[in-house]
């Protein structure tokens, strides 16, 4: 694997070829804001925050850096206008859903996002998947997954799997930027876990 | 809009039913769903197809079912709801014994499927997505159908019912029972 | 049926077919277009048992064929060998069709053709307008074959452009000739298939593979299924030429699963194509191998995408992944897969057939060869056509498609559905050409072709393409899913006429971050219906922010003011 040269905002970075703009920025100190990114989990593209202006052979585009692979001789912005005014949408679009979330409030501050832009949306998930994703790709038991598509997509607990897996487990529930993950546990434990795990699962 | 005592019969339907498709709840034989998942040769990404087969046999894609699916495929159910929840070819709920597809493409929308989309609905009780509670009738408003000639029309069983204004409606749904 | 070794054997069994062909026999060509049958088997059994009642059995031949175009003016059928067309039939016709033209060779006027703005007749196919001023290039077959027999195709001419391409050229010389053709993309994208060829070609991996894409998402558009449905054996040969060139030797063609007669007439011109030795090992002994596997869409919008398409085939749900890495380099399972249109593929024979320098005299200097256009909306004449590109579009509108019926006033043309632009009535005369056409902010698309009349409210149609991608939007994005959500609630509250202050520059933000940050094209192009009626027809927009009117009464005021 050889070393690729680019340069980020300015100061010349070396990674190796299949890095992420995003790993590249990192490993040279340089920050880029994510919400949807897990060094556990494989890079989602789902939140678009961490989107980047990347210049090459002339021409200009807007991706996420962390999927975007590290070629020779890309220039890479990590802010700019158009840049800072997407990342400032993104978190206006998803205080809408969660606006006392702590991630996002911070984030808001520095891009001067207002959180009362948008009328305020009825679910609290971000859908940034990292539940989903940590439960398949880390823990392999799929105990919740994405349902439905488009502007009705939502996460699920699968009750059959969660019963069984999620009380002694819960690791996902950390990573969780809203605590809309934890509800959508209670709630799931309350309303559809079947009758014996009652008294298997949780020990009640 | 009134629905006056014509419509009744519409939206009673036939309580006693019929064999096959009106089999509500039992979910589809073991020994099919293996036959189904062989026919594609077992592989974890022939998941959309057995799926589609099912789908196409029993009008619909019971809990179980989709279990079975999962463990004899190897693919996770969450992978799977995620894939029946994503395209609406599939449903989750048992379908009608016709499914009325009225057409809700730009040159039928332009046409005036609307106004045929709101007469169906008051006519039979239920809005896209939904399947009257005698499961004779389930409706969806979707994509473009690609005969944009025959708009603004009305797809049951296969069959266009097209250039229809309103006042077709009913006509064209009573030969439904 | 047997196996065919060579070229010169595949021109002795086509010699073979056309002299066993009786030119002057009778025969009924049946357009079984859904346009025309309506899924309805009627109109077929009438003429099939016109047949039996008149003793005619292998004296005359009833033919479904694919769809003839004229879609508007069905039931079509033509009568062989005089080209006979006839209108608007139905079932009870049969018999007087049978006893006035096939036995006394006499035209039955009332079935004839009549050009509603002139009154005059026309009986033949060359002397309609509708067809006369096409350029039928692909189309031209559909009429005269029927699609489950490929000695049909080999009459006129089929699976010689194989053969040719298998066994007189290279791939690169295959590739090198559909370069020189700037053959472009008919699916949407417009990029010239020779480069994305090229660059399947390039990569290093041992499997690749070529991919037709019947998936025809775009609402209006249905002429991809008119010439598969008509002509599949034209699509599986641009399809196996094009995994010679490319270097693959698996092809999937990704199809509807709604049309029983295409996925029927599919499958068997596979079957068929594979039993003469077309499709599998060592294609006419040039050593060369191909498959092809068949995947049925399932009823999403998205899963016409290319990654998405490619996500489907494996068997996961269809969710696009951004292009960062090119399918032509990564695709299915990571190897490179060379996904084009139907369309795309349609072409590939007539330019090794004809070859390139033929195929680029044809249309204007960027844009090369014949585009379909399907026809919809407020036009007298909906159906299937296909000119040279250069068109102009009023002759496309008026001259071909008949104008606007109930003497209306066009107002805009759109292409591209809820992805695309619009164009005012201003612009008729722009020709159909795929940059000048993006340039105005209205590319080409699929070729679906809307008309509006003076009736249409362009906000109500803004928020009408935008309910059509909120139902297909996969949704993993924030930035198209949230963004669409947003911007439903604005166009809800406009056509309410509580459009509020900042409404449409709320819009113009959502439109700029959702074309360039959203993961794949239908997030980004999401904005482009509004950007195009921003542009053009920004005053009915203001006008739903400013009074308390319903948006259609006000898109009228405001288009008698300015």
């Amino acid at each position: 694997m050889s070393d690729i040269l680019l340069t980020i905002d300015g100061k010349e970075v070396r990674a190796k070829e299949g890095t992420s703009v995003l790993g590249a920025a990192r490993s040279a100190g340089i920050l880029i804001p994510t919400l949807c990114h897990h060094e556990k989990l494989d890079p989602y593209g789902g939140c678009r925050l961490c989107t980047v202006e990347v210049e090459s052979r002339g021409r200009i585009n807007y991706v996420a850096s962390c999927l975007y692979p590290v070629e020779r001789n890309l220039l890479v912005r990590t802010r700019s206008e158009k840049v800072d005014r997407i990342r400032k949408v993104i978190l206006e679009l998803l205080l809408a859903h969660a606006p006392d979330s702590p991630q996002l409030m911070a984030l808001a501050e520095e891009y001067g996002a207002k959180a009362e832009r948008f009328d305020k949306e009825s679910s609290f998930c971000i859908l940034c998947g990292l539940c989903v994703r940590y439960c398949a790709e880390v823990k392999k038991k799929h105990a919740i997954a994405f349902v439905d598509q488009g502007p009705k997509r939502e996460i699920n607990f699968i009750p059959e799997i969660a019963s069984k897996e999620c009380w002694n487990c819960k690791e996902c529930f950390p990573l969780c930027p809203t605590s809309y993950l934890q509800a959508a546990y209670l709630l799931t434990e309350a309303l559809a876990f079947p009758r014996h795990a009652f008294t298997s699962a949780s020990g009640k | 809009m009134e629905t006056g005592e014509s419509c009744s019969h519409l939206r009673e339907g036939n309580r006693l039913g019929r064999s096959g498709r009106m089999e509500v709840g039992r979910a589809m034989d073991e020994s099919r769903i293996n036959e189904i998942v062989d026919k594609y040769g077992g592989k974890a990404n022939s998941v959309i197809m057995v799926l589609m087969d099912i789908q196409h046999e029993n009008h619909w894609l019971p809990r179980e079912v989709l279990e079975k699916v999962s463990h004899k495929l190897g693919v996770p159910l969450g992978e799977i709801l995620h894939i029946a929840t994503f395209y609406k070819t599939f449903s989750l709920k048992p379908q009608g014994r016709y499914e009325v597809h009225v057409c809700a493409g730009t040159s039928c929308h332009q046409r005036g499927s609307g106004k045929i989309l709101e007469k169906v609905q008051d006519l039979i009780g239920i809005s896209p997505g939904e399947t009257t509670s005698d499961l004779r009738f389930s409706l969806e408003n979707g994509s473009c159908l690609g005969c944009c000639t025959l708009g603004p029309e009305m797809v049951i069983d296969g069959v266009h019912h097209s250039n229809i204004t309103p006042d077709d409606v009913e006509d064209i749904l009573k030969n439904y029972t | 049926m047997t196996r065919i070794h060579s070229a010169t054997e595949l021109e002795e069994v086509r010699k073979g077919i056309v002299s066993k062909k009786d030119p002057n026999k009778p025969c009924v060509a049946i357009c079984g277009g859904t346009g025309c049958l309506g899924g309805r088997e009627s109109l077929i059994h009438a003429f099939e048992e016109e047949v039996k009642k008149q003793s005619l059995e292998g004296k005359v031949d009833v033919r479904v064929t694919g769809c003839h175009g004229f879609c508007a003016q069905g039931p079509n059928i033509v009568i062989y060998p005089e080209e006979i067309c006839y209108v608007k039939v139905r079932p009870e016709d049969a018999s007087e069709i049978f006893s006035q033209t096939l036995i006394g060779k006499k035209v039955v006027d009332r079935l004839v053709y009549t050009d509603p703005n002139t009154g005059k007749k026309a009986v033949h196919q060359s002397e309609i307008p509708y067809y006369k001023k096409q350029t039928r290039n692909l189309l031209g077959a559909n009429p005269k074959i029927d699609p489950r027999s490929i000695d049909d195709y080999l009459a006129i001419g089929g699976y010689s452009s194989l053969a040719k391409a298998l066994l007189q050229m290279t791939p690169k010389q295959v590739l090198e000739e559909v370069k020189k053709a700037n053959l472009r993309g008919r699916g949407g994208g417009g990029f010239p298939a020779g480069l994305k060829w090229e660059t399947a070609r390039n990569a290093r991996a041992e499997l690749k593979y070529v991919i037709c894409n019947g998936h025809e998402g775009e609402p209006g558009a249905y002429m991809d299924r008119a010439i598969f449905q008509g002509n599949p054996h034209l699509i599986i040969e641009g399809l196996i030429i094009g995994g010679y060139a490319v270097g693959a030797q698996q092809g999937f063609i990704y199809t509807r699963h709604d049309m029983p007669r295409l996925r029927e007439n599919i499958d068997l011109a596979l079957k068929r194509s594979e039993e003469y030795g077309f499709v599998g090992k060592n294609i006419l002994e040039s050593g060369f191998d191909f498959q092809i596997e068949v995947h049925l869409d399932v009823g999403i919008f998205v899963s016409g995408e290319a990654s998405a398409l490619m996500r489907s085939i494996e068997g996961k749900a269809p969710e696009p992944r951004p292009k960062y890495t090119r399918t032509a380099v990564k695709g299915i399972w990571d190897r490179p897969s060379n996904l084009n249109n139907v369309e795309t593929w349609a072409n590939v024979p007539q330019i090794i057939d004809k070859g390139a320098d033929w195929y680029a005299g044809i249309g204007t200097e960027r844009s090369k060869g014949t585009k379909m256009i399907s026809l919809s909306g407020n036009i007298v004449n909906t159906g299937v056509v296909e000119v040279p590109f250069g068109t102009s579009l009023k002759e496309i509108v008026y001259d071909i498609g008949g104008g606007i019926p109930k003497g209306k006033k066009l107002k805009a043309v759109h292409f591209g559905a809820a992805m695309g632009g619009t164009l005012p009535a201003e612009l008729i005369d722009t020709p159909l050409d795929f940059d000048v056409l993006a340039k105005l902010g209205a590319a080409i698309g699929a070729g679906g072709l809307f008309v509006m009349d003076e009736d249409t409210s362009m906000v109500s149609m803004s928020k009408f393409f935008l309910d059509f991608l909120a139902n297909e939007s996969c949704g993993k994005c924030v930035p198209c899913r949230e963004g669409i959500r947003q911007m439903l609630r604005i166009f809800t509250r406009m056509s309410e006429g509580k459009g509020k202050e900042g409404d449409i520059e709320t819009l113009e933000e959502l439109c700029e971050v959702g074309s360039l940050a959203s993961l794949c094209a239908l997030g980004k192009t999401t904005s482009s219906p509004i950007r195009s009626a921003l542009r053009f027809f920004r005053n009915e927009y203001e006008a739903s922010i400013k009074s308390a009117e319903p948006t259609a009464e006000r898109s009228s005021a405001a288009n008698q003011e300015g």
